[in-house]
């Protein structure tokens, strides 16, 4: 058994995979069918200041080796969140990590006070690359000034472990990782889903509601783990990894690459207990080959 | 809510119905779990290229006798199309139960079970949730009936199960089985009265019934299958619009009380 324990900023986690906001719900969904409790951290659904409802159906499309949504940031909002869903979440013995979205820089900012006084949420998960909302999401995240305002009042608000999730659909995604680091991020997670689309020939017509959804699945792995090294060469603070990851040798890739914990997502839908698997996994290679410690393989590359 | 399993089930026969239609029977070495009529459950299709995540079926019918799950399907696309070739013995990756079921037991303690007389309407491959419901119906001491509706006698499924727990009715659109037209056209609804009335089918299908059995003042529930990903209310993607916004239809139905919905 060796030592799977990484750090991101001051927050500790026993194993370095986590859940991606969006796909694991707020980790009740799946407690009939992974112990949650071997899972490093389960990082909640993206939650704003008011409640939203999301954008129309059809919200999701099947790709090769993938999908794509546009659920648009449904959620009840950050006080139904804190009075309703944080007591029923509290006491998983994970870290309960808060994915935190807005619409403008105040916004995030006071989405984070309120979660900021919730004793057993002990970081968020600042959502700057949502490509399904029209006001605020990716576009702050696509301009390091606009990437940098958010985080910057964010880090005003909020005196626990930040991590900045960063969207792919921009020309240069290692500028943006040094604004936000420049602006204080304990962390960037890396990368949100891919802008795309897909068309229903019969109908001609999208196949999702507001035309483009973010694609997501083992399609997009190959540009996540590139992203991924250039992020952790670029930027001194820990990288969270994401994009594609479905096995344990997957996520040895995004930690070789320089990742310092890694994010399953898409692939909770295929398999609801692939995270134990993938943290089993990481933990058996580790043991094959003689390895003690996993912070032995992370940036290796 | 019944507790969610993630199981390798055994094959034990793929019947092939017709050319559009197959019915698979699964078991397990250890008693199936608890599952409750319009459940559905996910399937994992290894064997396409094309089909990346799970395929949501209804709960066609569980024997616990036989430790038996029945699924029936239309074969649509390159995912149904590989389960029809699924042999004895092959091994399915499957989760259930999931979702919110029918109303089996009547809904007032007035309401006698004697006169608890149910008229379950299917279209299509609709039918499917519909034989376990009759029997559960039935068991509580119900009265099931069912009205099929199908383009063509083709396409009416499994008739000798469903006569066996109550009487069927039946429309095809050409004509060549019971009455001619659609389900609502048909003469039951002017001989017979209902306290339930349960739906699965095409969407045209289950929003006529739902009109009529608001004329009729009759209690109606729908079964939903929007497009979904992850099955247990987690990926927000199959989402209904209700009277409380937009729902999953995974976990919140897929039945659903038609009070509840804007249709």
């Amino acid at each position: 058994m060796a030592k799977l324990n990484v750090n991101i900023g001051k927050l500790e986690l026993k194993n370095p995979v986590m859940t991606a906001s969006g796909t694991f719900g707020y980790g009740l969904e799946f407690a009939d069918l992974v112990p949650l409790d071997e899972i490093g951290g389960i990082i909640v659904k993206g939650t704003t200041l008011k409640p939203r409802q999301g954008n129309d159906y059809p919200r999701m499309a099947e790709t090769a080796q993938g999908m794509l949504n546009c659920v648009g940031l449904q959620n009840k909002g950050v006080d139904y969140f804190c009075e309703h869903i944080y007591p029923e979440i509290k006491d998983i013995d994970t870290q309960m990590i808060v994915n935190v979205s807005g619409s403008s820089p105040e916004d995030y900012a006071e989405c984070a006070t309120r979660v900021n006084a919730l004793e057993n949420i002990r970081a968020i998960e600042l959502n700057i690359s949502c490509p399904n909302v029209k006001d605020g999401g990716m576009a702050f995240g696509v301009t390091c000034e606009g990437a940098a305002s958010v985080v910057k009042a964010v880090r005003k608000a909020y005196d626990k472990t930040l991590i900045v999730k960063l969207s792919p659909n921009v020309t240069s995604i290692t500028d943006i990782a040094k604004a936000v680091e420049a602006e204080g991020a304990d962390s960037v997670s890396l990368i949100n889903t891919l802008m795309g689309t897909s068309i229903d020939i019969e109908k001609r017509k999208f196949n999702l509601s507001i035309g483009t959804g973010g694609l997501s699945g083992p399609c997009v792995k190959p540009v996540a783990l590139r992203m991924v090294y250039q992020v952790s060469k670029a930027v001194s603070i820990p990288v969270v990894g994401l994009g594609g990851i479905s096995t344990a040798e997957d996520a040895i890739e995004f930690l070789m690459a320089g990742a310092t914990a890694i994010e399953i997502g898409t692939a909770n839908f295929l398999d609801p207990a692939v995270t134990k698997k993938v943290k089993d996994g990481i933990n058996l290679w580790l043991d094959n080959h003689g390895i003690k410690d996993i912070h032995e393989i992370i940036g290796v590359l | 809510m019944k507790q969610k399993h993630l199981l390798d089930l055994t094959v034990k026969c793929v019947e092939r119905i017709n050319e559009k239609y197959i019915l698979i029977k699964l078991t397990d070495n250890a008693p199936l779990p608890d599952m409750a009529p319009g459940q559905f459950v996910e399937i994992r299709v290894d064997g396409s290229k094309t089909t990346f995540l799970r395929r949501p079926i209804s709960i066609h019918y569980v024997d616990y006798e036989k430790n038996e799950l029945w699924l029936l399907i239309a074969l649509v696309g390159d995912g149904t199309r590989a389960l029809a070739k699924l042999k004895e013995g092959d091994i399915l990756n499957v989760l259930l139960p999931l979702g919110n079921g029918f109303t089996v037991a009547p809904a007032c303690e007035e309401e006698t079970q004697k006169d608890y007389s149910v008229l379950l309407v299917g279209g299509g491959v609709g039918v499917a949730p519909l034989l376990y419901a009759g029997e559960v119906i039935k068991k509580n001491g119900g009265t099931p009936m069912f009205l099929l509706g199908a383009r063509s006698k083709s396409d009416l499924l499994e008739l000798d199960n469903f006569r066996a727990i109550g009487e069927v009715f039946i429309t095809t659109e050409d004509g060549s089985e019971g009455e001619k037209g659609f389900v609502t056209n048909h003469s039951v609804w002017n001989t017979h009265n209902f306290c339930q009335i349960s739906v699965c089918g095409p969407k045209p299908m289950m929003v006529a019934v739902a009109k009529l059995a608001r004329e009729k003042s009759v209690y109606c529930e729908v079964s939903l299958e929007n497009k979904m990903a992850c099955g247990v209310g987690a990926c927000l993607c199959c989402v209904e619009d209700t009277q409380k916004g937009n729902v999953c239809v995974c976990k919140d139905g897929p039945v659903f009380s038609i009070d509840k919905l804007k249709w």
